[in-house]
């Protein structure tokens, strides 16, 4: 049977991706983004779990089993990765509010 | 020089990192001192690209390890520790492209840009871009890849939406950072996956070990998606023409190297890390496809653009099914070896080939584009005419563009796209005969954008236009001469920059024998 | 006058600024003790950050209008990257990025030792200051975020 953290996960993407098709509000468009990149952070550190394993900090060490650190370290990159995205489109969405006094995205302003 | 040559491939990408991260500090002291330090990183790095592509023609794939005690220590146990950087004669190939286009944006955006403010951003995101660029072809790590994608497309979405009193810059750049980052997501998925099942990051180690199960293929088609929407083929093209229209002129040639780096992802995928799977002929078919769509559905709705960088936007896309078009063929013979050695080794010759020149001749093409709405403000074609009285030798730099981007000779167009048609003739007959189609069609909406702006009478929008300064004619001079070189000379070009790529791409083992 | 501008009442600007302090003690914390506990430079620098956005919240849009605080967080953010940058080079002499202090008998000489301990501050090399020089950084980069989102005007 496949992992619960798993299932949680492909939920996650599915809801983040429907958002994104689907909704036209910018700032839901830029919320479903950032789901869909803690649903990657998710992923990346349950990689590393280990049964019975306890967290790699030097303290501990060298008697007990770890888990991965190295999921956790491109957890970290991916998170500061996704928080610089959104600050950038949060700002774009503000930008297109004191334009236009409008979030919808459906109002095509670019011609075809 | 030792020293330069021997860090050459993180000193490439580190300088350019330097420099954006002290451009604030130097913005103030002084617009020259900024533009001084920005062209000497781009130059430093470009040297270091040419030191780095001497050192691979001469020694095979070049491998560095990040924080190790020596740069060639990659494997101390048997098996790649640190992130490990591998530099192979494509990984070359593309930076040199990459870093001669970054050099002469930064020099023609110094002059177009001067009226502007926030130029201090400007330039730290168009070194970022460099570095991104020379990080993405230049590491061999999967996870990194992913980072330098994402540095990639935050540095570009920042600079589209530059000019931000107007509305349709940000909304061209949030589109285009929602759709980077759905492309991105779909890497570090992938990476994910591959990480789960083996322990390992490393491409070279990953293609070594790889053992093709659900998940891996499930992996390619995630890493397949992602650097197709990266590189704007139909049917994932819908950011090119909005994100390429609305930048800045210099930003939009250096979108379009940028677009050139996620081919070269989507081929190490393809060919170096996927190589020896059973069905590898599936992909190849599947970028035969993608290339067919986009050449045809881009210069269709060129056809009916009425804006020039819209216009050349959607050419981009037709050029880059070119390359899938090129490339696809080699892949889906890479089986069989009398094939290759027939007519696939030419194909991908013929796409790579064109990779370069599609960098050279679109970003004449951009750059003159620019030097039109410098001096007349408006991009609309209807509302311009008759440009050439006043601009004579933009008006000449566009026409260099314009036939070669048709194919016309000597330009170097004619060079890639008649090895691309021969050896895709031995593939298909009818797909050969869609590209010369689409050729025509390019030509076509070329002859109507050249008559339309720079033919014709005066409209009466261009009351006191005159030429364009030296510092914007200078990069078009360099490319048009470029144009012109690598067309009348494509034998040079083939034996130096574009055969050592092909057999990189053809060669799987020595990729992973550098690193494993 | 709307809360944007005048901020919220006289407890909560008191409270703001009382309460500065201690967060801005555990975000140091958090970036100096990155490398024996979890954390590091970037969380570190966020929780510095919420500084900035407390004080936005609590005392309203005109406190940060004046423009000498975006230069000025402007330059620490290029001073925490140039510094970064610039421990990265210095391990040229074997590779970039190589940790050049660890071995040495310098102050930040030693590697972190195994086993229960109080935790060393002065050991694991170029480890600390580069987490100090990230979370320099990143407060002043995430606190320009604040105050450039909270203060932009609507255009009419």
């Amino acid at each position: 049977m496949i992992s619960s953290v798993f299932i949680a996960v492909a939920c996650l993407i599915g809801l983040g991706f429907c958002a994104l098709v689907f909704k036209r509000n910018l700032i839901k468009i830029a919320m479903a983004i950032v789901v869909m990149g803690s649903a990657a952070n998710l992923f990346l550190v349950s990689l590393g779990y280990r049964e019975n394993a306890i967290a790699p900090i030097f303290t501990s060490a060298p008697e007990l089993w770890m888990v991965l650190p190295t999921p956790q370290s491109l957890t970290l990159t991916s998170i500061v990765i996704s928080l610089a995205v959104s600050a950038l489109m949060l700002s774009f969405a503000i930008i297109i509010y004191r334009q236009y006094g409008s979030l919808d995205s459906g109002k095509r302003r670019l011609s075809e | 020089m030792i020293f330069l040559a021997e860090h050459a491939p993180v000193l490439a990408i580190a300088v350019p990192l330097l420099a954006a991260f002290l451009m604030p500090l130097l913005g103030r002291a002084g617009a020259k001192i900024r533009n001084l330090v920005a062209f000497a990183a781009i130059a430093f790095a470009g040297i270091e690209v040419a030191l780095l592509a001497l050192n691979v023609l001469a020694n095979g794939v070049v491998t560095y390890a990040v924080g190790a005690i020596a740069p060639g220590l990659v494997s101390p146990a048997g098996f790649p520790v640190r992130i490990v950087m591998e530099i192979d004669a494509l990984s070359t190939f593309m930076a040199v492209a990459s870093v001669s286009i970054a050099l002469l944006a930064c020099v023609y955006s110094m002059q177009a840009m001067k009226k502007h403010e926030n130029l201090d951003k400007y330039f730290a995101l168009m070194l970022l871009m460099t570095a991104a660029m020379l990080g993405m072809v230049f590491t061999g790590d999967l996870f990194s890849l992913f980072v330098f994608l994402e540095i990639l497309s935050i540095a570009s979405a920042g600079l589209i939406a530059f000019y931000s009193g107007r509305g349709e810059s940000a909304e061209a750049g949030f589109k285009y950072l929602a759709v980077s980052s759905v492309a991105a997501l779909m890497v570090l998925l992938a990476a994910g996956f591959l990480y789960s099942q083996y322990n390992l990051l490393n491409m070279a180690a990953l293609a070594g070990a790889m053992r093709f199960s659900f998940l891996d293929k499930f992996a390619l088609v995630l890493l397949a998606s992602a650097f197709a929407l990266k590189c704007g083929a139909v049917p994932l093209h819908m950011w090119v023409s909005d994100a390429y229209g609305e930048a800045p002129a210099a930003v939009s040639a250096m979108l379009v190297v940028a677009s050139q780096a996620g081919l070269y992802a989507l081929f190490r995928v393809g060919f170096t890390l996927y190589g020896s799977m059973p069905l590898i002929d599936l992909l190849g078919l599947a970028m035969i496809v993608l290339g067919v769509l986009s050449m045809f559905i881009g210069v269709t709705m060129a056809i009916k653009q009425s804006d020039i960088k819209r216009l050349m936007a959607y050419h981009a896309v037709s050029q880059t099914g070119y390359m899938l078009l090129g490339v696809g063929v080699g892949l889906s013979v890479l089986g069989n070896a009398a094939m290759v050695s027939e007519f696939g080794f030419r194909a991908i010759q013929g796409g790579l080939f064109h990779v370069f020149n599609h960098a050279l001749y679109k970003g004449l093409l951009f750059f003159t584009a620019g030097a039109v709405f410098y001096v007349a403000g408006t991009r609309d074609m209807n509302k311009l005419g008759g440009l050439a009285h006043k601009m004579p030798y933009t008006a000449v730099f566009f026409l260099f563009g314009a036939l070669a981007i048709a194919g016309m000779p000597p330009f170097n167009g004619f060079a890639s796209k008649l090895i691309i048609y021969e050896s895709v003739f031995e593939f298909s007959p009818v797909l050969s005969a869609i590209a010369m189609v689409v050729s025509l069609l390019t030509l076509a909406s070329f002859v109507k954008a050249f008559s339309g702006i720079f033919l014709g009478p005066k409209e009466a929008v261009q009351a006191g236009v005159k030429e364009v300064p030296i510092g914007m004619l200078a990069p078009m001079a360099i490319l048009a001469a470029l144009v012109l070189l690598f067309g009348l000379f494509p034998d040079l070009v083939l034996e130096w920059l574009v055969n050592p790529a092909v057999n990189a791409l053809l060669g799987q083992c020595g990729y992973i024998g550098a690193v494993v | 006058m709307s809360f944007e501008d005048q901020g919220l009442s006289f407890i909560v600007k008191n409270i703001a600024c009382v309460l500065a302090v201690p967060v801005t003690i555990f975000g140091l914390y958090i970036i100096l003790h990155g490398h024996l506990t979890p954390g590091g430079g970037f969380p570190g620098g966020a929780v510095m950050a919420t500084v900035a956005a407390l004080f936005a919240v609590a005392f309203g849009k005109g406190i940060f209008g004046r423009a000498m605080r975006r230069d000025f967080l402007l330059m620490l953010e290029s001073i925490g990257l140039g510094a970064f940058a610039l421990l990265a080079f210095l391990g040229l002499g074997s590779t970039f990025f190589r940790n050049w202090l660890l071995g040495t008998g310098l102050f930040f000489g030693n590697a972190v030792p195994f086993g229960a301990n109080p935790g060393f501050l002065g050991t694991a090399g170029v480890i600390p200051l580069m987490n100090i020089a990230v979370g320099l950084e990143v407060f002043a980069a995430l606190s320009m975020v604040v105050v450039l989102i909270f203060s932009s005007e609507a255009k009419k």
